[in-house]
């Protein structure tokens, strides 16, 4: 493509099948305990997404 | 929904619900919304299409623009299931040594409300424990923080319920995860071999530079508290080979330049920072939504005025350049090779959390509970001490179910305004205490908190792209 870069391809629709497990951390345990930011985080099950 | 915005000279699209994100050049980034009012209103004449459009319409087809919200009934088909609670704040020392001026907790004491005890007893925090185990179903890792006050302040209780925790894991089928929130005054090297083998994250608390920190992090008698704590810190972050810990600080509207203070800690040796808005202070906006009906609402004093350091809406634009400036202080240092982890503009763009996780919100009041040092329990750390928030105790369970109820419900779609907001995926839906605080609706947003988290996101997806255009 010329005009645009794909810098990644978006994953979110994929984990809708396996996701919710619960495993991972609670976002506010992480670092702040005044915000909840989930961008962050890992997965616990870093296999449910096929890395592209 | 796409968000087309710039940032450090990048024009950036970012697929909202798909999570994708594409560098564009002038020409697409003008096309881009045009092609979607035309898409959304069935215009489009795809045989006509040439150059940007094609390329454009290429990604819309491989789901990679213009994707659908689709994620409502998925969202509210995970919030009813079975929760389990899967992590807990122990308070353990509802007391502190230092006075901090912008503490939520009042400097330990939250709000006198609080009439237990001021350290969490040996008991009561087995009894925790066993309520987390207990209550976990088959979720294997649980999370314990140990928070305050000061936790520190009741040091030997900590390591000994560390110890407790362990040995129920093997039989539970659990792997306990124990995290500390420290201002480093107790700190001691001799803590440091049970902290590095123990505690999987460390959060240190210290505001950058001296005079920033000694400001609004005095002792009881008004001094500083920087010297104290700072060759401590450096020891500890270098003894965990600098990860698995946080410096953390705390921003308000006395150094709105706080990349400065990233700075001092960055040339200080820390890899690991955070530097956080003040939370905002109570509002006075009535709190009358169905909530507050629903709790026994204890009539308190007014709230409290906001102090002269609090951050105000007309900060915001003097806030968002400031992230500007530290997006590119984290660029430059990259560039020499001395990177460095801002807190904030940490994303995960292949290994993030699944759309589950970052639409149903933080947890608090379902999975996530506080617990005082008399074993209440509240939603979270920050609605310890509000009496209309006491769910019940680590004995009993939670009896306020009615409460349990709605803060699970929470999630990106009961919250109007994040319905239709870019960053949802990234935020989650913002704070429930900060919102409740301000608005009396744990459905609501602080404004203020939304447009600094929106800044961050921006410039957080702008640094990934940033070496790729
Ligand atoms: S561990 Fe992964 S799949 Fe499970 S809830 Fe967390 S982000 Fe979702
Ligand atoms: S930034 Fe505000 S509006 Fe957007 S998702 Fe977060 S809390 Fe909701
Ligand atoms: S309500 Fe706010 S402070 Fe409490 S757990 Fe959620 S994000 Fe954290």
């Amino acid at each position: 493509m010329k005009h645009i870069k794909t810098i990644t391809p978006g994953t979110l629709t994929e984990t809708v099948k396996k996701g919710g497990c619960g495993e991972c951390q609670t976002s506010c345990q992480s670092a702040c305990k005044t915000s909840c930011t989930v961008g962050n985080q890992s997965c616990e099950q870093s296999l449910i997404v096929e890395k592209k | 929904m796409v968000h087309l915005y710039e940032n450090n000279g990048l024009k950036i699209a970012l697929d909202v619900n798909s999570g994708a994100i594409h560098l564009v050049d002038e020409m697409a980034y003008k096309l881009i919304p045009k092609i979607e009012e035309l898409i959304k209103n069935d215009e489009l004449d795809e045989n006509q299409i040439t150059g940007p459009t094609a390329e454009i319409l290429e990604l819309y087809h491989q789901k990679m623009l213009f994707t659908p919200d689709t994620y409502e009934d998925y969202i509210n088909e995970v919030k009813d299931r079975e929760t389990v609670v899967k992590a807990l704040c122990l308070h353990v020392a509802h007391d502190c040594n230092l006075a901090c001026r912008y503490c939520f907790a009042e400097k330990g004491e939250y709000g006198g409300n609080d009439n237990g005890p001021k350290l969490m007893s040996l008991d009561v925090g087995k009894r925790a424990l066993d309520f987390l185990v207990t209550n976990s179903g088959n979720r294997h890792n649980l999370e314990v923080d140990f928070f305050g006050g000061e936790p520190l302040l009741n040091w030997e209780m900590i390591k000994e319920l560390v110890t407790y925790g362990r040995s129920l894991e093997k039989e539970h089928y659990k792997n306990f995860r124990f995290t500390l929130t420290t201002n480093g005054i107790l700190l001691n090297e001799e803590m440091f071999s049970f902290i590095n083998q123990e505690i999987s994250n460390v959060v240190l608390s210290i505001d950058g530079r001296k005079e920033v920190n000694d400001r609004m992090r005095p002792l009881h008698d008004g001094r500083g508290s920087y010297d104290l704590i700072i060759e401590k810190f450096i020891k500890l972050a270098e003894s965990r080979n600098q990860a698995d810990y946080y410096v953390r600080g705390t921003f308000t509207r006395e150094n709105l330049d706080f990349t400065e203070d990233v700075k001092h800690l960055a040339n200080l040796g820390f890899k690991q920072i955070s530097i956080e808005p003040m939370i905002s202070c109570e509002s006075n906006l009535p709190k009358s939504n169905s909530l507050t009906e629903l709790v026994n609402e204890v009539p308190g004093e007014g709230p409290a005025a906001n102090p002269d350091f609090a951050l105000c809406p007309e900060d915001v634009p003097a806030i968002c350049a400031e992230y500007d400036r530290l997006a590119k202080y984290l660029l430059t240092r990259k560039e020499k090779g001395q990177p460095i982890n801002f807190f904030h503009f940490m994303i995960d763009l292949t290994g993030g959390p699944c759309a589950a996780k970052r639409l149903s919100g933080c947890g608090a009041g379902s999975e996530y509970l506080a617990v005082t040092p008399g074993g209440d329990l509240y939603p979270c750390h920050q609605f310890v001490g509000q009496p209309e928030f006491l769910m019940g105790n680590i004995s009993d369970g939670i009896t306020k179910t009615a409460l349990y109820d709605n803060f699970k419900a929470t999630n990106v779609y009961t919250k109007p305004k994040c319905r239709d907001c870019f960053a949802k995926f990234y935020c989650s839906g913002g704070c429930a205490a900060n919102a409740y605080k301000l608005t009396g609706d744990l459905n609501d947003c602080d404004d203020l908190a939304c447009d600094l988290q929106r800044k961050r996101v921006e410039c957080a997806i702008m640094l990934k792209c940033d070496g790729s255009s």
